[in-house]
């Protein structure tokens, strides 16, 4: 969408399509063509997993829904109809439930790395702010997709997760019974979820489009933070990052094919293959392991509503990173002191994530008290003062700089 | 700083536990069978011994809704025409015929397993207030032991959880033994708290098997354990057969892709 195409119509026809419709110019411009910063590293390969990840999501799940039976009388037994009576239903049925918990490993590490590389600053502040849309439509998606197998811990989640909604002040148990259609959990409850789980990852896919426009105006960061400033800087997407992509995915998928094969129920909980009882709750209801750290602060709070409120701040607080990092370097690899404290971050949301886990009771509360407090300080207190207080190192003049002096380098040692 | 988060890490690792199994649960028997591990099979010989022990002991209490006779000849435990045989076996209630009466009629490979109650508060009824959970699932749907990484290595021991519930009964400890409840057997093994209100259900040569195979209470909770993991995942196989040729495909193919990124990038340095 930056600068005017390359594009020139060679036959009769490409002439006249270009003029009604220029595909093949979006096409040439947006995929084949655009220009890439040349130093993009592993990490960068995780925005086309994830972009594999919803479409395959969204073909095992248009699939399974041929199948399934949103009645809370019927949809336990009709995936398991899946898994017994189905033509490889078992392997669409474990590929859209790993998928959920590999999309998520896939967005934890496009997120942070974003976080280490100061993606989120200027001019990309509207690409992050669209890709924290993004998580929120995923969670949201991710937990009506696990009531729908109506087992104990669909049930008992949901009825966590609508619960909250009744901490809110005047309105809430109102809206609570509003979500629920009704007054407790039931066929309703699972009919509206049913219909959302299919609605939203179309509009997933719609907001990633808009993802991916704002990541074509400014063009993408990289490793060094450093802008792009002359051709010597980039390389043509295709054939450099397509094929670099496509071999990332495809390492990806293997990983994503052990567990479907070999280990496909040990991201879920075994009481989900016991039907939904309203009448026997579970002796601990526990969220799907990608939810865990914030469910670790959820409970950290001893107020029901102060617990929902720092909830939803812990990612919502997102939205502002932007603008509560004050540095003026992106990347956190000439940022000494801030890439100590970005690995203290990512150890911190994985220790909620273990204390999630766990029942809320004696050390295990002060612990995911003391976390959830440094998980805010991190993005209040932390990120506003080192980018003040710390000393940058050196950037390079420019990213071919920075390629030209790192393989001199590796050839010196070679030598 | 960085070694104060990593203090803190590891406290945070010790102070682990098993605390999502029930309070004085005991991990179940490590035991191992043939069906575990990614080339693992099941033991044909062992299933049939499973579906015996299973139909003269515990489908007397516990229903099976999920499971047909069918899917006994399409696990290949029985042939075609022994699974015809077998469901012929038992009557089935069908209904209503053109006057609108029900009618009984021999089963048919296509029927599920008969339920031996008509409905679960029958069932309780009949079993001291305690409903006999279904059994299709019932290997999936009850860990053997807890921890991330015990999980991880040695799966969900839902297998090792069946046959250690079978021969964990034992006599409670004197300090408990006071409090046994009525009607209730201790086993330390049992997930919700440890008195279950199953009695003991099998004993030595309690049932016979056409094989010849040992018929004490050790090998037969092995060989029901078996089938019941069968019936709750009778696709196991053929899942791990299909992940093999999956794994091997995206291996080769990532090397290939590997090495034409490699030729590609080639002049871009």
């Amino acid at each position: 969408m930056a600068g005017h195409s390359n594009y020139i119509p060679q036959s009769a026809f490409a002439k006249w399509m270009h003029e009604r419709l220029p595909l093949w110019a979006f096409v040439k411009d947006h995929a084949l063509d655009f220009p890439t910063p040349r130093n993009l590293n592993y990490w960068w390969t995780f925005g086309g997993i994830l972009a594999t990840m919803l479409v395959l999501q969204i073909i095992t799940g248009i699939v399974l829904v041929m199948h399934y039976t949103p009645h809370t009388s019927m949809a336990f037994d009709s995936v398991e109809h899946i898994m017994r009576d189905v033509n490889y239903g078992w392997l669409i049925r474990y590929m859209h439930a790993n998928g959920a918990s590999m999309f998520f490993i896939a967005v934890y590490i496009h997120m942070f790395r974003g976080m280490y590389y100061g993606s989120y600053k200027a001019p990309r502040e509207i690409l992050w702010m669209v890709g924290v849309v993004i998580y929120l439509i995923m969670m949201a998606t991710a937990f009506m997709g696990y009531v729908l197998p109506w087992g104990q811990m669909s049930f008992w989640g949901a009825k966590v997760i609508t619960n909250l909604f009744s901490a809110i002040p005047l309105f809430g148990e109102s809206i609570t019974t509003w979500l629920w259609g009704g007054y407790s959990v039931d066929n309703p409850t699972l009919n509206r979820f049913f219909s959302l789980h299919y609605l939203l990852p179309f509009v997933l896919a719609g907001v990633v489009v808009l993802h991916i426009w704002a990541l074509h105006v400014p063009g993408n960061g990289n490793p060094t933070g450093v802008q792009v400033k002359s051709g010597q800087d980039t390389l043509p997407f295709h054939p450099y990052y397509t094929m670099k992509d496509l071999f990332a995915i495809v390492v990806f998928m293997l990983f994503f094919a052990a567990w479907i094969f070999f280990g496909p129920n040990y991201l879920g909980h075994a009481i989900n293959y016991e039907p939904a009882n309203p009448l026997v709750t579970p002796a601990h209801i526990v969220p799907e392991w990608y939810y865990l750290p914030f469910y670790a602060i959820l409970r950290a709070i001893p107020s029901k509503l102060g617990g929902v409120i720092a909830m939803f701040a812990s990612i919502l607080i997102l939205f502002v990173l932007p603008w509560l990092d004050t540095s003026r370097v992106r990347s956190g690899g000439y940022r000494p002191i801030f890439k100590g404290f970005f690995w203290i971050f990512a150890i911190v949301c994985v220790a909620l994530g273990y204390l999630g886990s766990k029942p809320a009771e004696g050390t295990y509360v002060l612990w995911a008290r003391i976390l959830t407090a440094y998980y805010f300080a991190h993005f209040i207190i932390i990120l506003p003062l080192l980018g003040l207080l710390e000393s940058p190192k050196p950037l390079p003049a420019s990213i071919s700089d920075d390629v030209l002096s790192k393989s001199k380098a590796k050839l010196a040692a070679a030598e | 700083m960085k070694k104060l988060a990593s203090l803190a890490l590891a406290g945070l690792l010790m102070a682990g536990g098993s605390a999502l199994a029930a309070e004085g649960q005991k991990p179940a028997k490590g035991i191992s069978f043939s069906f575990e591990g990614p080339f693992g099979t099941f033991d044909r010989q062992q299933l049939q011994r499973g579906y015996k022990v299973y139909k003269e002991v515990c489908a007397n209490c516990h229903s099976m809704r999920l499971v047909s006779f069918r899917n006994l000849a399409e696990g290949g435990i029985f042939t075609e025409e022994q699974v015809k045989a077998l469901a012929a076996t038992y009557t089935m209630k069908d209904g209503p015929d053109a006057n609108g009466d029900m009618f009984e009629r021999p089963g048919l490979p296509s029927d599920r397993f008969p339920s031996p109650f008509a409905n679960d508060e029958a069932a309780k009824t009949a079993n001291g207030g305690a409903l006999p959970p279904d059994l299709s699932l019932i290997t999936k749907s009850r860990p053997g032991w807890y921890g991330t990484f015990n999980q991880l290595w040695n799966g969900i021991g839902g297998p090792q959880y069946v046959y250690s519930v079978l021969t964990g009964y034992e006599d409670a400890p004197a300090e408990l033994a006071a409090e046994a409840p009525e009607g209730k057997s201790y086993n330390p093994y049992f997930g919700s708290g440890h008195w279950i209100g199953m009695a003991a259900p099998l004993a030595d040569g309690v049932v016979t098997f056409d094989d010849g195979a040992p018929n004490t209470l050790d090998a037969m909770a092995k060989d029901v354990a078996a089938f019941l993991a069968w019936t709750a995942e009778p696709k196991m196989e053929e899942r791990k057969q299909t992940g093999f040729m999956v794994m091997i495909y995206l291996a080769a193919f990532s090397i290939l892709l590997y090495l034409v990124k490699k030729k590609v990038w080639a002049d871009a340095h």
